[in-house]
Order: structure tokens, then sequence, then C-alpha cells
């Protein structure tokens, strides 16, 4: 990995203001970064934050309902200081995004290929013959049989999977530095997810494209992720390298989510579960925002913040308590 | 003897008519499954969108009309039941739906909600039927003064449990279960399934319990059916199923789940190509346009499912001659010591000595 990231989030806060002057605090203080060619996994459950960050990114969020402050630097430029104009050109270019719903996020009135191509054409310029022929062979990177007739067809033609793959070469129409996917493959089976993904890998591999995947699937980050980041009420709450995020947690949140989710490599009698509820977002806690269904809370988590500390290289965790080792041994 | 027998069912729906209604085409959803389940046990059906086993649960309390097939509960043949007697019947076998923000009736209260049942079968005198309501909310880990409330001051995770407690409520043999976790969070969904096995060990039930997650199926299910198209291509024991799968298909949902173990070893079976279509499925072998192991004969000659002397039935020429599956089964030990610990330590200091997933839960704070 480079030294100087391709993407840097620094104490990003997204305020979001009701019609009725409530203030939902839905993303604070997150700090990420993600290098070339590497792939961060942003995990946690409904309503933590993670899809709000991402649209922060491509800079989709409604200017007059969501406040947004601290910086997001991405090659050379703060997205969140960026004219509009400049963000048209990035988007689909240099930035871009596979959404969840395959069969809302295409245009059920233009055939795949006009999609593609008018990609291509605004962002690439040249014949509308060249990039059809550029459209063609990425429906063929992709793995779509018979891609010279396929092109003309319309969405509804297509399977859930043929059509996340239609979204996939899309979104490296322009050979992306930096690619989004938000739960590419929760709406799809077992064995086409099992396809998207091997295709992401591939796509990495030959393109060297940074990738933010968001999911709530732990099975999916650990087969695809170098790095993993965990959210919970709008924080990081832990980031860390794949392989010690699932062997040594250090996050209360982490242990509770690795113990609850059914394994074929492992067989619980009971699943562990967390107790409680998220906290209201309009008035986050004062201290730890899980403490409130942490086993391991003291008194003074409630009284402050809890910092995210780095309890050993690159693994950091938003827990006065860790490293966690401690309370088992 | 089994509490539910089924054999022979077949369920084809018409997909085109033609200018005068007669069929031109079928959809063959369900096409000659037979299985039967014992009192207390949980079946799981399992398989990808179309496969059918949505079909076979809803045909199995006859709120579909089958086709051709026998349904037998409790040695009672349902499909000559008239209708005073099926809607006795529904009173032992419930159901509970995937999506618990579309199975309550967001103009009652989780009360109305609960005592319907009661009052359509007769089961409680009115004047009790506010004792019992208060009774099932406790048994499904809810607060009784939560009664009052309607479905959307609560959350997914409390709202399937009002969709538990209202298919308790009439004391059902079984429930048929859904996809009942699939819209749920993971840290809900565990509740949710430590609840269900709670009450089966408590109550005596029986479930169906349909799914495409084998992950979840491990977990719950004594007995596993996996279906494709319509039909069921493998079935046995879970633990004989998840230790060897046989049959392709199993082997490709089984390695095809993604291991929250980073670097785990182990071989992917990929399958090639779509899921073909349920309106026109292939000739022969209906898994064969994707088997990787298919030969000449899967594409001629449909293989019947045939059981060894354990139980363990398989559809499939090549049974005897397919490799061993232990490439693809995941090496035990996905808990490294320390998060075994861990985990251990999390689930002793929230419990607090109650079982899982029925510690009485307060009211939601309204979350929008």
């Amino acid at each position: 990995m480079s030294a100087s990231p391709l993407i840097e989030i620094r104490d990003l806060r997204i305020r979001f203001h009701g019609d009725d002057g409530r203030i939902t605090h839905a993303v604070d203080s997150v700090d990420l970064s993600v290098a070339n060619g590497a792939t961060l996994g942003l995990v946690g459950e409904s309503g933590c934050g993670k899809s709000v960050t991402s649209l922060a990114i491509m800079g989709l969020l409604p200017k007059q309902s969501a406040e947004i402050s601290g910086a997001i630097r991405f090659d050379g430029l703060d997205l969140l200081r960026t004219p509009d104009q400049t963000l048209r050109n990035l988007r689909g270019n240099r930035l871009a995004m596979i959404f969840q719903e395959p069969m809302t996020s295409l245009n059920p009135s233009f055939t795949i290929g006009d999609q593609i191509i008018e990609t291509i054409l605004r962002h690439r310029g040249g014949s509308r013959k060249s990039a059809r022929e550029r459209a063609i062979e990425l429906l063929r990177r992709v793995h779509i049989p018979s891609p010279e007739r396929r092109i003309d067809e319309y969405p509804h033609k297509l399977s859930g999977g043929m059509r996340q793959r239609v979204m996939i070469a899309m979104a490296l129409a322009c050979d992306p530095r930096l690619l989004i996917a938000d739960e590419p493959t929760t709406a799809l089976d077992v064995t086409l997810q099992a396809q998207i993904l091997e295709l992401m890998r591939e796509l990495k591999a030959a393109s060297g494209a940074a990738i933010i995947l968001i999911t709530h699937d732990l099975g999916v980050v650990a087969e695809v992720c170098d790095e993993v980041a965990v959210m919970y009420a709008g924080e990081i709450v832990e980031r860390a390298p794949v392989d010690d995020l699932f062997s040594a947690p250090q996050h209360p949140y982490t242990v509770g989510l690795l113990g609850s989710i059914p394994r074929l490599d492992h067989r619980a009698e009971q699943l562990a579960t967390i107790e409680g509820m998220v906290p209201n977002m309009a008035q986050p806690p004062a201290g730890c925002r899980f403490a409130a269904r942490c086993p391991f809370v003291l008194d003074a988590c409630t009284k402050a913040p809890p910092p995210l500390i780095e309890v050993s290289p690159g693994h950091l965790s938003r827990c006065i308590r860790a490293p966690l080792e401690r309370l088992v041994s | 003897m089994a509490l539910l027998e089924v054999t022979g069912l077949v369920k084809h729906f018409v997909a085109e008519r033609s200018l005068f209604g007669r069929a031109l085409a079928h959809v063959k959803a369900v096409d000659g499954v037979s299985f039967s389940l014992e009192a207390g046990k949980t079946l799981a059906l399992v398989g990808e969108s179309g496969c059918g086993k949505s079909t076979v649960s809803r045909l199995v309390l006859r709120l579909i009309e089958p086709d051709a097939g026998m349904v037998r509960f409790d040695g009672r043949d349902l499909l000559s039941l008239d209708p005073n007697a099926l809607r006795a019947f529904r009173r032992e076998a419930q159901i509970i739906f995937q999506d618990p923000y579309a199975s309550l009736n967001p103009r009652m209260t989780v009360g109305q909600i609960l005592t319907e049942p009661l009052a359509l079968h007769d089961l409680v005198p009115p004047a009790e039927r506010r004792a019992r309501v208060a009774e099932i909310l406790r048994l499904v880990g809810l607060e009784p003064r939560l009664a009052r409330r309607y479905p959307h001051e609560f959350s997914g995770g409390q709202r399937q449990r009002i969709a538990i407690a209202r298919a308790l409520a009439v004391e059902p043999k079984l429930i048929i279960c859904d996809e009942p976790v699939s819209a749920l969070d993971v840290s809900i969904r565990s509740q949710i399934l430590n609840l269900l096995r709670e009450l089966q060990d408590r109550l005596g039930l029986a479930y169906i319990f349909v799914s495409h997650d084998l992950a979840v199926v491990k977990h719950i299910a004594d007995h596993v059916a996996v279906m494709n198209l319509g039909q069921i291509v493998e079935t046995a024991e879970a633990d004989a199923l998840f230790a060897s799968p046989r049959h392709p298909y199993s082997r490709a949902l089984l390695s095809a789940i993604p291991l929250p173990q980073p670097k785990a070893k182990r071989a992917t079976v990929l399958l090639e190509g779509e899921i073909p279509s349920a309106l026109n499925p292939p000739a022969g072998c209906r898994f064969h346009t994707r088997c990787p192991f298919v030969i000449e004969r899967c594409r001629n000659e449909a293989p019947a499912l045939l059981a060894d002397g354990s139980g363990h039935a398989t559809a499939c020429h090549r049974t005897a001659e397919l490799p061993s599956a232990d490439a693809i089964l995941p090496a035990a030990g996905g808990f490294s010591p320390a998060l075994a610990k861990l985990v251990a330590a999390f689930s002793r200091k929230t419990e607090g000595g109650s079982p899982a997933g029925v510690g009485i839960q307060g009211a939601a704070p309204t979350t929008t």
C-alpha cells in the first residue's frame, strides 16, 4: 500500500434538520482513509450512518436538510468544498458507486447500452461508435454472455444478478479510482452473490481501484476486505486490519456482532444477543454510545465520550476498556 | 407417527392464458414434493428465489390449493376438510412471515391483534382474554403494558416478536416460519432465533423453517430439505447434510456462503450462469445447466430422490461417483481462542442468568 491515501476523511459530521426542527446526529467525527488498491469494509446495522457517509463522499446528500462539516480529501480536492460542476465531472468518472437495488437503479425506459454509453460520452467524449464498442467490452468484462446482443436489451429483460453486473459495468465505464459499493449483493441469491464477489475481486486485481464496501454481512467482509471499520450510532467504534478484527476484536459491540451470527464453521448452542436498543440520535448519550447495551460498562463510560485509541498497530477502538483480553484472562 | 406427512405435492400456476382463457404456460412452482415432520422438530426448506419453498409452505396450510398430492396432519387428510374443519385446523398450524412491517395491521393495537385469534377460535372467555394476552406477550419477551400500542411504535425485531406471539396465541402444534429473520439486523436476528428455539423446547412446537440462509438453517434445523426449481434434490438430518453434502447443488449453496473467517481455507464451487426459469425448467435433471458434474444422462433423464440406509436422500445420477465434499466444507474453529472467551463473557454478562432472547423488553423509543 502506498503511503498517501487516495481518499482521506477527517472529522466528518453530518446532521439532518427535520421539518419539525429536530436535529438527528447521523454521523459524528468519522476519520477514514483508503489507499490505492485497498478495500475497506464499512460495517454496521441499519441506521448506523454507513450509507450516509458514502453519500457524503459522492456529494449526494440533500443540501437543504443535511449539514456537513469536516473534510473529504480525494486526489488533492476537498470534496465538501468542491463546486457542483467539478463534482459532476468526478461522479461516474473517477468516483463511482454501485447501489443495493439493481431493480431500481437502472432507468427502465432506456436500453442498458444507452445507459452505459451515456456515461462514457459524458466523461470521455469521442464517437458513439467507439463508446458502444467500449460498452460491449465492459459487459464482457463483467461476464455477461453474448454482450453484442445484450447491449440492446432493456433492464426488465435481465435477471437481478445480470442487472447488478450491468451496474458494475457502468460504474467501471471510466476506470474509477474509487468505487463505493453499497450492499452490492444483499438483494441477490447466495450463488449469485458468490459470482459478484468473485467478479469484484477480479476487477480490483485488474484495475487497482480502491473500494469502499458497505455491508452488514461480516462474512462478505472477511472474504473481500483488507481493512474494516465498524460503525455504531454514527461513530466508528473500531477500525482494524481484517485478520485482527476477526481474531481479536477490541470493541464490545464488535464482539457482540461476531457472537450473534450463526456460522457454518462454529456451532453455538445459544447465539450472543445485544440487549437493548440503539440510542435516539436526536439526543445522543453524553458518554459512550454503546454504554447502555454493553456488558463491560463502567461508571466512567457514561461520563465522557471515549476517544478512538490505538490498541495495537493499526487497530483502533473507541472503548476505554480495551484491550479487551484483559477482561477475560 | 409423524405430525405432518406430505406426499407428491404438485402446484402449477398458470402464467399465460389465451384469449379464451385456456392456459398456455405454467410455472411449475412445486413438482412432486414429499417429506414428513415429527412433532417438536424443525424441518428447514432451503433454496434460492423461485425454488418453490414458500409455495410448499402455503400448500401445507392450504392457503393455496394443490393440483395433486396429499397432506396429512395428525392423521387427518387436509385436502378433504370442509371449510369448518379447515378453520379448526388453522388453530393447529400457524405461519410467521418475513416482513414484520407488512404482516401486522397498522390500525390495530397489539392487544387487538392478539385478542383476535382468541376470539375467532373462541379459546378464552372474553373476561380472561386480557390476562391471556399479557401472558403471551411475556412468553415472547415483551412487557404486557405494550398491548395498548400500535405496531408502528415498535422496532423490526419487536414486531417479529408480536407476529410470533400472534401465532402462539392459538397454541398451535406447527408453525411455519417463512424467512422469519431475513429482514432483521444481525444482532436482532440472533434474539429471534434464540426465542424460536426456546419456545420450541418449552412448548414442543414443530417448525417448518423456510430460508435461503444455510448458516441460519444449520443453527436451527433438525432435518433439511434442499429445493431446486420445485423439487427436493437432497434431504437428510441436518448434521449429516452439513457434514457431507451430496448433491452438487447443496454443495454449491454451502460453499457460496461467505465465512466470517478471513483467509478461510476452502474451495468454492462457483456456479456458472443464471437460475433457469420455473416456466420452462430444463429437461432431465433440472440442475444440469449449472452442474459442474453434468454428464449426458443428466440432460435426458430426471434422477429420482433415493435414500440410503440412514435416510439421507439425494436426487443425482452421480451420487456414488462424486468426489468427497471435504474440500468445500469450512474448517472448524471459526472462533479464535480470544474471541471465544470474549463472546462467552459478553453473553454471560448481558443475559444475567435469564435465557437469551426472552429477557423482557421495554418500549422502543420511536425511531423516526
